[in-house]
Parts: structure tokens; C-alpha cells; sequence
């Protein structure tokens, strides 16, 4: 899960990284409030985890907070890359001397974590391992061993840091790690963090990526949702532990395992590329060993999109059974008697197919057509979907 | 032959008391896997009937492999005690622990990874991975015995119903080793260690090797098939169509930016010399033509 701006400050702030004071509006009231509480010049940040909000807007100088107020009121509900701003950050205004770079993430190539740190912060930091990569310091840290303090120094002053400022600097990193070990993160970045006129360092913005499968262990990441940006048919098959994820085509796809899935998403592309152009409508993983109810929960949700125009069911029985499947699909159908109009191409193989296959020719619903192969049964239910 | 298991496999189930353990013991055990036994803290001294074999069970992995000489462990302990679970495989030495148990931390598998490197006497498999199978001879994990029998053929991929459905189009031919590598962001074995040991397996004729979005282990391997591998490589990549930014099911496979695409990693694959199929049926035939049969 990616974290707004202002809920990384937040965990900043708990774990002793230098944060300004911040406070998250909603509404124009609310920026006016809060800018009145800080005083003074405060800055007005739209909330959006897509990058470049600066250039598109999103960001503005408000003098005091009647100022706030207005800028607040222009920045919600604009349209940035595709994402509207729903909320905003009030943030003290502060002199800034030098901006820097620091960041912890995963480095999967390598399967280590990895230090990035850089003088030349404030912008894209692609651009600088582009352009300048001697510029930007990239070291290793291994999970076990973490960041020590003579350890945080050395990469400080192996990223070139002014000497003035190292020790403060390579505290801010030791505390980084914290954030990154403690939150399970699996990015920790800040751009910038900054040297103010007065001497401090401070993490003007940062970026925080959770792990969720350490959610277990963090029973408060759960507040950090932002289940407005959530698709709702998302949120259903969240609630009944599926794997779902919306996209914006017309063939409702059902599988098992993620791979097949995925691989069942492009087959039902390129088929639809002779008829119409019909995409897939949604990712759907059943999962292994997948009950007749968890197949029954799953074809609901398909065909209560009101976006499908047909259903491709695609299961190779590995843990899987087929029949299950079958009796899933058939018990759907049942429920949703003649609310369910839309065509269903099943493909069935592997653990009990014939049986599986049975119940279905048993059935004989309407809706309901076998094909014996994934290309096959691809095809056809791209023909379906595109008349 | 075949690589990483065989008949000499005598494997440790971690976690057989459990539900999930005790099915693919018994499933393992059908397909002729030698399993001697299982590990649960706090259950040792116990013992477990499964379909007539009475299996020991252990508090510890070294007190399992001392008394049952045990040189494979397969893990299916819950994600919230995996680490603990691994870590002890490790500290026996076990020279190979599958870990199957999906939703681990990242932080837990980059600690546990960390550590088997450090002591240098384990290989990791997985985890979220579906385990692998030798047919015919022994199958640590969840992959079904029944797809395909032993043949010329092997194949690596990140997902379990990938390699399921190649080894089901390939079934005539047949596999000499499958091995489901695992969907997350750390994964104990590559494609590249496996690509390395199917070239030096003499049962190996060809490779099939499955990728998906999300990281740069596709092109890393492809960069390895030009150095090092002399037999003919087909592939095949899942989830062209998967949108920038949202995670497609398995943990590691997202496409950020331009990093991690499908098309990216097969324009490596095919730079490399290895045919790429658009659909799993066709990768199939690839491998057809190239074994004529």
C-alpha cells in the first residue's frame, strides 16, 4: 500500500524523524483551521500518490489563512494525472537553504535492502541516476546486520554530504530505518529533505510504501486505507477474501493460481483483437483449492458488473477440483436466477475435469458453453462479448 | 537425473500437524515422495498416522534430521511463524528447504534469505511457490503428480497453474524436473540457479521457462541463457495486459514505471535467442517443433 504524503509524515513524526508541523484538510474550512492553529505562511500540498502534482498545480504558497483558504478551495477536486484531490495538506512554510535525497527500499534484483542518498534532491531522482549517477550514492544494507551509526555516517560522506551537516544527516537515516524496519516498508523515500536557513534538517515530503503482507503484525496500518480511491467491486471481493482487481474491458475473467490468471487476461486480448477489440474486465484469482461457495462468490461479483458482456472461466485443477468449480458456477447461477443474463464460456482441465465437466452438460444451463482449450474458449467468449 | 530432487530426497514436512500440512503430506506421500517425518514446536515426541506411515514428529528441524537423516524440508508453517520455521531448516543445514507458505513479510523473507547466505548450506525454494517435482521419483510441495510423467523437459516458473498447464500441454513428452521458483518480491531460488542446473542436468533435453510482470528477473535470465545455456530455451511471459501500478495477484508482480513490463522481458528473452510464445498453447508448440515431436 502506497501512503499519502501527509500519513508519511505522520510516521515520520512517530518515530523522531524532523518533520514540519502538518495538518490534512478536506474542505476549505478545514486548511483555514488549520493554517490559523499554525500561523504565519503555510503551504498548501495537494494529496494524489501520483508524482509532478508541483508542475500540475498542486502545490502553492498560501501568505496567511485566509490565503489558505482559497488556494485549498482551488486545489480539491482538481484533476491530477487522472487523480482527483480529495484532500490537502497544510504544512509550515519554512526557508529552505539546500535540498537533498534519502531513501530505503527493497532492491528485489539483489535481494538486499538499499540506501540511496544524494545532494541533489528536490528533483526526479531517475533523472539523476540518468544523467549524474556519481551524484547519487546506492549502498547495499543487509536485513540482519541494519544501519549502525558509524554505518549511517559512511554513507552519508560517501554521498558527498557537507561535512557541517553529516552527523545530523546520518541521523535522519538511522531513523529512516526505523520507520523502514518497524512499519514493515518496503520504499521509505524523502524528496527533499532539506537544510533551512537556521540550520535544521528537516523532511520536507516523503513517500512510504507498506508491505501488506505485514499487515498481521500492524493492526494500525488498517486506518491508513483509503477506501474512497477503492474500486467498489474491489471492496466486495476484498470482504470475501478474493483476489479482484477492476480493469476496464468487457470480458469477465474467473481463474485459478495468479499466473494463469495473468496469462488468461493477454489470451483474451489478443482474441479480441479480431472481434472489436474486446478487453479483459477484471483480474480474479479464485485461489487453490477454491470451494463451490468461493467459485459461486467470485461469478457474482463478474456479473454484477454492469461493464461484462461475457465470462470466460478459466481453471486448470491442480489443488483445485474441477467439479467443485462446477458446482460453484452451477449454485451462481441458481442464487442469481434470472438476474444473471450474461454468457458463460467455461474451460475446464486437470483435477476431476471429468466429473467438473459432467455436472456442467448435466446442468444444461443457457448460459452456460464448454470449450475444451484456453486459446479456444478465449476466443469464444471474446465473440460473446463483442456482439 | 534431474536437478535439485530425486530418489535420494528425504524430505521433513515443517508444519505437517496443521491442516494444510497434513493434506500435502498425504498428497506427497501418494506420488512416492520419501517423507520421514514432521516438525512442530511443542508437539515433539508425537506421531502422526498418515494412510498406515506412522511419521515422528519433532520440536526441532536438527533434532528431525539427526534422528531421521532428513536432507530436504518442505515448509507450510502460517506466515506469522514462517521466519522461526525457516530459520531452524537453516540452522540444521538442511541443503534444501521449499518454502511453500504464502503472504510472508517481505522483511521475514529478506531476514531468512539473508541469513541461508550468510551460513552458506541452504538452498531456499520459494516462498509462495508451489514447490517441485521429479515424477516419478519425489515431489516436495503442492504441484499435482498426476499432470505428467518423467521426460526430457524442464521447466521453471514463478507461478503454480503456469507450470501446471505447460506440463499438461507437454504431456506426452514430459518433464525431468518442475520447479514453481514463487510470485514474491524475494525468492529464495531464481530462474537463472535453475536455468544453470537444467543445462548441467544430462536428463535435461530443452527448457521451458514461464515469467511474469513485476522486477527484472526475465532479463537477468536472458542475459544468463546468452553466456552460459546451450540448450534450446522457449518461454513465455504472463500479464501484458496487467495495468501500470496494480499488483496482479502474486506479491512481486506489478509494473512500476517502464520497469517490469511483459513486452520488456520478452524483447530480452527473444534478444537471447530463446522463441517466445503469445499463449501458453503456443509456447507448447514452440518446444513441439523443436523436439520434433
Amino acid at each position: 500500500m502506497d501512503l499519502f504524503e501527509y500519513q508519511a509524515r505522520d510516521l515520520f513524526e512517530k518515530h523522531g524523524v524532523p518533520v514540519l508541523a502538518g495538518a490534512v484538510a478536506t474542505t476549505a474550512d478545514e486548511a483555514e483551521a488549520a493554517a490559523t492553529s499554525m500561523g504565519g505562511k503555510v503551504v498548501v500540498k495537494a494529496q494524489v500518490k501520483v508524482g509532478g502534482r508541483g508542475k500540475a498545480g498542486g502545490v502553492k504558497l498560501a501568505q496567511d489563512a485566509k490565503d489558505a483558504r482559497e488556494k485549498a478551495a482551488a486545489i480539491l477536486g482538481m484533476d491530477i494525472k487522472g487523480h482527483i484531490v480529495g484532500k490537502v495538506m497544510i504544512a509550515q512554510a519554512a526557508p529552505i537553504e539546500e535540498e537533498y535525497y534519502l531513501a530505503i527500499l527493497l532492491d528485489r534484483s539483489n535481494r538486499t535492502f538499499l540506501v540511496m542518498a544524494s545532494v541533489a534532491g528536490g528533483m526526479d531522482i531517475e533523472q539523476v541516476a540518468r544523467e549524474t549517477p556519481e551524484k547519487l550514492a546506492k549502498v547495499p544494507v543487509n536485513s540482519n546486520d541494519g544501519i549502525s551509526a558509524q554505518q549511517a555516517l559512511a554513507i552519508i560522506r560517501q554521498a558527498q554530504f557537507p561535512a557541517v551537516i553529516e552527523d545530523q544527516v546520518a541521523s535522519v537515516l538511522t531513523l529512516l530505518w526505523k520507520v523502514f524496519t518497524s512499519e514493515d516498508a518496503t520504499l521509505v523515500e524523502v524528496n527533499p529533505l532539506v537544510k533551512t536557513s537556521d540550520g535544521r534538517i528537516i523532511a520536507l515530503d516523503g513517500k512510504i510504501t507498506l508491505d501488506d503482507n505485514a499487515d498481521f503484525r500492524h493492526p494500525d496500518h488498517e486506518a491508513l486505507i483509503d477506501h474512497a480511491a477503492t474500486d467498489p467491486l474491489e471492496a466486495i471481493a476484498k470482504e470475501k477474501g478474493l483476489n479482484y482487481v477492476k480493469l476496464d474491458g468487457e470480458v469477465g475473467i474467473i481463474g485459478n493460481g495468479a499466473g494463469l490468471v495473468m496469462s488468461t487476461l493477454d489470451v483474451v486480448a489478443y482474441a479480441g483483437e479480431k472481434f472489436g477489440h474486446v478487453k479483459p474486465a477484471n483480474f480474479l484469482d479464485i485461489g487453490g483449492g477454491a470451494s463451490a461457495q468461493v467459485m459461486a462468490d467470485g461469478l457474482s461479483i463478474i456479473l454484477g458488473d454492469k461493464d461484462v458482456k461475457s465470462v470466460f472461466v478459466n481453471v486448470f485443477g491442480g489443488i483445485t477440483a474441477c467439479d467443485e468449480v462446477a458446482n460453484g458456477i452451477v449454485q451462481a447461477l441458481e442464487i442469481l436466477g434470472e438476474t444473471a443474463t450474461k454468457p458463460i464460456v467455461v474451460r475446464l482441465d486437470g483435477n476431476n475435469v471429468l466429473e467438473g465437466r459432467r455436472i456442467l452438460n448435466e446442468a444444461a444451463h443457457p448460459l452456460i458453453q464448454q470449450l475444451d482449450t484456453m486459446d479456444g474458449a478465449a476466443a469464444r467468449a471474446a465473440e460473446l462479448a463483442a456482439k | 537425473m534431474s536437478i535439485f530432487i530425486d530418489k535420494s530426497s528425504r524430505v521433513i514436512v515443517q508444519g505437517m500437524t496443521g491442516s494444510e500440512g497434513t493434506k500435502h503430506t498425504r498428497r506427497m506421500i501418494a506420488s512416492g515422495t520419501t517423507i520421514v517425518g514432521g516438525v512442530t514446536p511443542g508437539k515433539g515426541g508425537q506421531s502422526v498416522d498418515i494412510d498406515g506411515h506412522i511419521l515422528p514428529v519433532f520440536n526441532t528441524v536438527a533434532e528431525a534430521v539427526a534422528t531421521t537423516g532428513a536432507n530436504t524440508s518442505v515448509v507450510f508453517v502460517p506466515p506469522k511463524f514462517a521466519k522461526a520455521a525457516v530459520v531452524d531448516a537453516i540452522d540444521a543445514a538442511v541443503p534444501l528447504v521449499v518454502v511453500i507458505t504464502e503472504g510472508i513479510p517481505v522483511h521475514d523473507t529478506a531476514a531468512f534469505f539473508a541469513y541461508a547466505q550468510a551460513k552458506g548450506s541452504t538452498r531456499l525454494i520459494g516462498p509462495n511457490c508451489p514447490g517441485l517435482i521429479t515424477p516419478g521419483q519425489s515431489n516436495v510441495g503442492i504441484i499435482p503428480a498426476d499432470i505428467t510423467g518423467s521426460g526430457p523437459i524442464g521447466l521453471v516458473s514463478k507461478s503454480g497453474t503456469l507450470t501446471y498447464q505447460m506440463a499438461f500441454e507437454l504431456r506426452d513428452i514430459g518433464i525431468s524436473t518442475a520447479v514453481g521458483i514463487g510470485g514474491d518480491p524475494v525468492i529464495g531460488t531464481t530462474h537463472i540457479d535453475c536455468l544453470r542446473a537444467f543445462q548441467d542436468d544430462p536428463n535435461t533435453e530443452a527448457i521451458v521457462m514461464i515469467g511474469e510482470i513485476g522486477g527484472d528477473a526475465e532479463e537477468r535470465a536472458a542475459a544468463f541463457i546468452g553466456e552460459y545455456v546451450t540448450k534450446p530455451v522457449v518461454g513465455y511471459v504472463a500479464g501484458f495486459t496487467a495495468p501500470e501500478g496494480k499488483t496482479m495477484g502474486h506479491a512481486g508482480a506489478i509494473v512500476s514505471g517502464s520497469s517490469g513490463t511483459a513486452q520488456g522481458k520478452k524483447d530480452a528473452l527473444e534478444a537471447a535467442g530463446v522463441r517466445v510464445g503469445q499463449t501458453p498453447s503456443e509456447s507448447a508448440r514452440l518446444m513441439r517443433a523443436i523436439l520434433k515431436r
